[in-house]
């Protein structure tokens, strides 16, 4: 996980070791200054060399003036370093998601891509901001200001190693035992929140029902769980500063005591002693440091993982060796193919069957019978686990991906329009195509009419999921975007059941009329949409139990019969 | 991350408000917490102040003497110690104290919030973006908690510090002091700036974010359509574009923002040094009695000045936000609740030997309305049966705005109703309006012939059925789900009522079969599998009149076979309104009511219907578009 993370601190290289050189050096300026202050009391002060004060003064100011400079460039370089490396990581996801097979991001929700490309990203930009700040920064204060001490007594300097290791070990036990309750509230937390959502969006039920007293009585039991777990968690945080106080004050007491035996046995001087008590304030912010340090890192980790596993996540789609750029027609063939999205678990079974070029195929089957999954092999959307799919008579895999997609367009079931004018998202199927063109395929789709009725008609604004047009006009639009390519086949897997019959007809007579060489496959829940097919696929349970015109299934299959009469008693009188 | 996003103005009023929230429980906390944190800072100053008399009294006089005593310093030590770990356990007492207000506080408003939410009418829902209802609980209370268990008390405590370091600067040396003020300012001053400009920078930080996360949202969203249409390059271009202006904002606003630490800490050094000389110089002639421990107590204080100044700006920025939370809290708590002037009540009916109803304590299976009389002061008992009448109902949305024109309706007990029409017709407001989910501008609604307005909401509500079109359910096991309809069905019931709704085929290969748990709305389950649920649900309550809003989504033929056979099982015996999506399942309807525009434009049976040649048979034909 590391390994993938810091490969993508690509440029940001230089940017990262300058900020924690400047952090080092503005460490070591900030140590020599209590030296310095020793020294203006020891040989100005006491020895009333009022020159000496001025002159070490002036160095002490030049010393901090350094130091500040330093701290800003660190501070400058770690930005740059952190929000770079932030940068290079979303970019990195988005190009491998971009990469994804169909098959890749079925393991991902959507949800879950969102929030590793945002808040993942955040919490790991701001623990890499922590890690070249203060991780280089406490260290270095704590090993510098320890060498000091040492250099100005090693006797006194125990009292220092002592702290510290008492320091260390109680911080320790404190974040080790604070971090297992935080994780627990948290999740607890989601929980309480999730539930919240849940009422937020069932309100009617809660009130159809009258259950507004149950559920406050179930939300106040959470609520106080969280309460219980909440104050578990922060009483161990609580002990941070009072320890910390405790060892500060220990530490001063026998610096003390034990100093001022010194001085005035000579063994030390009056500066020395105030230069430690500033060393001590030093050492111990930098342990007290470290362990927040610890805590924020080792919260990013759950982040940095869900984002190498995005970048490392291979797809397992690409073009073989010499691929082919050229699709001869809009013929499909499946030889025995076999198909599932999770290994040993296969929802096609043995499918074979033949499409001429121009055919225009009805497929029907209720829902898990898998009509989608047998189209959605013939772009190339998954890879077949056995036996082959040949689109113009090669083997799919033969062929660049890009090339074949752009010949076999598909209209998905769960489609949607971009944030954009209609122009726009139309030209999603192919970016030089001209306004008449536009306007042609629109018309093919019958999406035209209603386009002209919006004022700004070609240019009116497609919000965000296409919110602001019908289902039935949005189905449109998709199959408009489609037709732009000009595709040798093209496949519509259930797209226009919220169009009104009659204009379903009217796509399907221009589909005959104007685009009579492209084979259409038209996936579709209600009859009426496929019975004048060439011919029609019935499928159930994976496997297709029949194949023909709509005449020889009435007679012939009984699965057929029964879907047809169900919906002609319905739907009632015959068009 | 968001510092300074929120710098909108606060009212005074909500600060009183929380502020009195908060004593209203823990009047007594904040009075200790405010004793304890000034014992802590008097205990850090005294100890500073120590530092004077170790070197000037305790040092300084004994060098070069032979047998130097230390008994003095003994003594002083351990008074010191007695302090200090006074001031210690102080610390340790107000944090630990400050938890309880905190956690105590937040639990007290977050149980407030939701029990005042669950009151609020629906139409508060209808306006406000679920989202929004949603950060009160989420980020606002927990800025709010952050700031009452961290920002609140070391703000105080760093006015405490700041203020008794003064004092006792004040006493050390007024020169030094004066200086040390000028350097304040100057740190002041710097820290205004820095965090003006960081402000800026993170308010474009912000937008850009959002404008990242909205593309990122879309494109995850539609990243099969990216796919089909090839569209991989162009899209990863206009990500990289979004990428670089927000790398461009967030690091310029990080820039500033990680220079205001060190600025401040290296102008506290700086501030330091010129004491330092300055103080040297004044110790050497001795003005004013200055002398070397004076000087050592007198920098050291400095230290501890830079430290509370710096945690001031940072905590007024999150402070700040947290009261700006409080107000959108304290907004939603304003909220009014849904108003409940009924005074009808249903009541568990039993008879009487003589044939009349009476109330019974237990469940008898029947239900009577307890009507009570002002005008004579009786009391009388009507048995419920479902006879559901609109005398000439407008109702809009808003009071200027009619969507419901003059809706005239008769069920009788045991009938069935249909209403279609195109979407927006107004099919699913009328229902509406019959369980008050939303109260009418004009006309009447009896419930066998009560004005509903007379009659208790609950109780209206509990003698209905509702089936709706997007069906929800409830974290917690399939056995909770449907008892969510009866809370004390016995698990006989639940299942009676879930094998009536056919549901209890597919549950039963469940994991875990009835007790299997579901989550996230039920996610784990079909559609049609969550539709059966919900009719369960409604069959456990076993109520006399039922609302029915079939589902648009396409269900597989299979799956809605046996909804509609639930739904007819269900409906059998009891008066219901079906809003229909499929005009197939309202063929044998009582009555089937054409909406267009809120008016009621045909009704009438199927057979009359159809004959007529109007809307209904162009619907039924599919020459319209329906939803």
């Amino acid at each position: 996980m590391i390994k993938t993370l810091s490969k993508q601190i690509k440029e940001f290289k230089k940017d990262s070791i300058l900020s924690i050189v400047f952090v080092t050096m503005e460490v070591i300026f900030e140590i020599i200054i209590p030296i310095l202050m020793a020294s203006i009391i020891d040989n100005g002060v006491e020895k009333g060399n009022i020159n000496f004060v001025w002159g070490m003064g002036a160095l002490m100011i030049v010393v901090a003036m350094c130091s500040l400079f330093c701290g800003v460039m660190s501070g400058k370089y770690a930005a740059s370093a952190s929000t770079g490396v932030a940068r290079n990581l979303r970019t990195a996801m988005f190009q491998n998601i971009q990469k994804f097979s169909f098959s890749n991001l079925d393991k991902y929700s959507t949800a879950g891509l969102v929030t590793r490309l945002t808040t993942d990203v955040t919490n790991v930009q701001n623990a890499y901001q922590m890690i070249v700040r203060l991780c280089a920064r406490a260290p270095f204060m704590l090993i510098f200001a320890m060498a000091m001490t040492i250099v100005i007594s090693g006797k006194l300097s125990l009292i220092f190693l002592g702290a510290i290791v008492f320091l260390g070990v109680v911080l320790g036990v404190i974040v080790m035992n604070a971090f297992p309750r935080f994780e627990q509230v948290f999740k607890k937390y989601d929980a309480l929140n999730a539930s919240v959502q849940e009422n937020v969006n069932a309100i009617r039920v809660v009130k159809a029902y009258v259950r507004e007293d149950y559920e406050i009585k179930k939300f106040n039991k959470a609520s106080d769980a969280v309460y219980r777990l909440f104050i578990g968690a922060e009483k161990m945080v609580v002990l941070n500063m009072p320890v910390m106080q405790f060892v500060m004050y220990a530490c001063i007491l026998l610096l003390s005591w034990l100093g001022a035996k010194m001085i005035v046995a000579g063994s030390l001087t009056t500066g020395e002693l105030m230069s430690l008590f500033t060393y001590v304030m030093n050492i111990l912010m930098s342990l007290m440091m470290i362990s927040m340090a610890f805590v924020m890192i080792t919260l990013s980790k759950a982040s940095a993982e869900r984002i190498a596993e995005v970048i490392n996540e291979e797809s397992n789609l690409s073009n073989g060796e010499n691929p082919i750029y050229d699709v001869k027609d809009g013929s499909i063939e499946f030889e025995h193919v076999a198909f599932g999205y999770r290994e040993g678990v296969d929802v096609l079974k043995n499918i074979h069957f033949q499409i001429k070029a121009g055919e225009t195929i009805g497929i029907i089957g209720g829902t898990g019978s898998s009509k989608s999954s047998i189209v959605q092999l013939i772009p190339r959307l998954y890879d077949t686990t056995a036996g082959t799919v040949k689109v113009g008579g090669v083997d799919v895999r033969a062929y660049d991906i890009e090339t074949l997609r752009d010949e076999v367009a598909m209209v998905l079931q769960k489609n949607v329009l971009f944030s954009g004018t209609i122009n726009d998202n139309i030209r999603w199927g192919n970016a030089d195509a001209s306004e008449e063109e536009i306007q042609r395929v629109c018309r093919l789709a019958q999406a035209d009419e209603f386009i002209q009725t919006f004022p700004q008609k070609y240019e009116t604004y497609i919000e965000q999921g296409g919110n602001n047009v019908s289902g039935g006009q949005k189905q449109r639009l998709c199959i408009a975007r489609a037709l732009l390519k000009k595709p040798k086949i093209l496949i519509l897997d259930d797209s226009t059941s919220a169009v009104d019959t009659k204009t379903d007809t009217l796509i399907r007579k221009a589909f005959l009329e104007e685009i009579p060489d492209t084979t259409k496959i038209i996936i579709a829940q209600r009859i009426s949409s496929v019975q004048d097919a060439d011919r029609i696929m019935v499928l159930n349970d994976g496997q297709i139990v029949d194949f023909g015109t709509h005449d020889e299934l009435i007679r012939t299959s009984e699965i057929y019969r029964d879907v047809y009469e169900s919906q002609v008693k319905g739907g009632g009188i015959d068009e | 991350m968001s510092n300074n996003k929120t710098k909108r103005k606060v009212s005074g009023g909500s600060i009183k408000r929380l502020t009195s929230y908060i004593m209203k429980y823990y009047k007594v906390h904040c009075i200790i917490v405010l004793l304890l944190i000034v014992f802590s800072a008097l205990a850090n100053v005294v100890g500073t102040m120590f530092m004077r008399d170790l070197i000037d009294v305790y040092i300084l006089p004994f060098i070069n003497q032979k047998n130097p005593s230390f008994d003095a310093l003994a003594h002083a030590l351990m008074g010191m110690a007695v302090i200090y770990l006074a001031g210690t356990v102080a610390t340790w007492g107000y944090n630990r104290i400050m938890i309880q207000v905190s956690q105590g506080t937040i639990l007290k408003m977050r149980n407030e919030i939701f029990s005042h939410m669950e009151s609020l009418p629906i139409k508060y829902f209808d306006t406000h973006a679920h989202g929004d209802i949603m950060s009160v609980y989420t980020n606002d209370t927990d800025t709010l908690r952050q700031m009452i268990s961290q920002s609140l008390p070391q703000m105080v405590s760093a006015v405490i510090t700041v203020v008794s370091v003064a004092v006792s600067m004040i006493i050390l040396s007024v020169p030094l002091t004066i200086l040390t003020f000028v350097m304040v300012v100057v740190m002041l001053i710097v820290t205004k700036n820095i965090a003006s400009k960081s402000g800026k920078h993170f308010a474009d930080q912000q937008r850009r974010l959002g404008s990242i996360n909205g593309y990122i949202e879309e494109m995850m969203e539609g990243q099969k359509v990216v796919k089909v249409f090839c569209h991989e390059e162009t899209t990863i271009q206009e990500f990289e574009k979004r990428n670089e202006e927000l790398f461009d904002s967030a690091n310029n606003a990080n820039k500033y923002a990680n220079i205001l630490m060190p600025a401040l800490g290296n102008l506290g050094n700086i501030n330091y040094v010129l004491n330092a000389m300055v103080g040297a110089i004044l110790a050497i002639y001795s003005v004013g009695g200055f002398t070397l421990g004076g000087l050592a107590s007198f920098l050291q204080f400095t230290k501890s000045f830079n430290q509370p100044i710096g945690q001031m700006s940072q905590q007024l920025n999150a402070i700040v936000m947290a009261i700006a939370g409080s107000e959108r809290i304290f907004k939603l708590i304003d909220e009014s609740s849904e108003v409940d002037e009924g005074y009808v009540e249903l009541v568990n009916a039993g008879t009487a030997e003589d044939g009349s109803i009476t109330e019974s304590e237990k469940r008898t299976g029947h239900w009577a309305w307890k009507h009570f009389h002002q005008a004579d002061g009786t009391t009388t008992y009507q048995p419920l049966e479902g006879d559901v009448v609109f005398d000439d109902v407008d109702f809009g949305y808003q009071d200027d705005k009619i969507v419901l024109h003059n809706i005239k309706l008769y069920a009788k007990p045991g009938e069935k109703i249909a209403f279609v029409g195109a979407t927006g017709a107004g099919k699913t407001t009328i229902t509406n309006l019959i369980n008050r989910f939303y109260d009418i501008q004009d006309g009447k609604i009896r419930y066998d012939g009560i004005n509903i307005n007379k009659i208790k909401k609950a109780d209206l509500r509990r003698s209905l059925g509702i089936v709706l079109q997007d069906t929800h359910l409830f974290t917690g096991t399939v056995m909770e789900n449907i008892r969510f309809g009866k809370l004390d069905a016995t698990d006989e019931e639940v299942i009676a009522a879930a094998r009536l709704a056919n549901a209890d085929a597919f549950v039963k290969h469940l994991p875990d079969g009835y007790e299997t748990v579901l989550t996230g709305d039920g996610a784990n389950l079909s559609q049609g599998q969550r539709q059966l649920l919900a009719i369960a649900r409604a069959a456990v309550a076993d109520p006399p009149v039922l609302i029915l809003d079939e589902a648009t989504s396409s269900i597989d033929t299979r799956t809605e076979k046996l909804v509609q056979e639930g739904m007819d099982k269900l409906m059998h015996g009891r008066t219901v309104f079906v809003i229909a999506h499929r005009l197939s399942t309202i063929k044998n309807s009582n009555v089937i009511m054409v909406l267009d525009q809120g008016r009621i434009i045909e009704r009438g049976n199927h057979e009359e219907l159809i004959k007529e040649k109007g809307i209904y048979y162009q619907l039924y034909t599919g020459a319209l578009e329906q939803d």
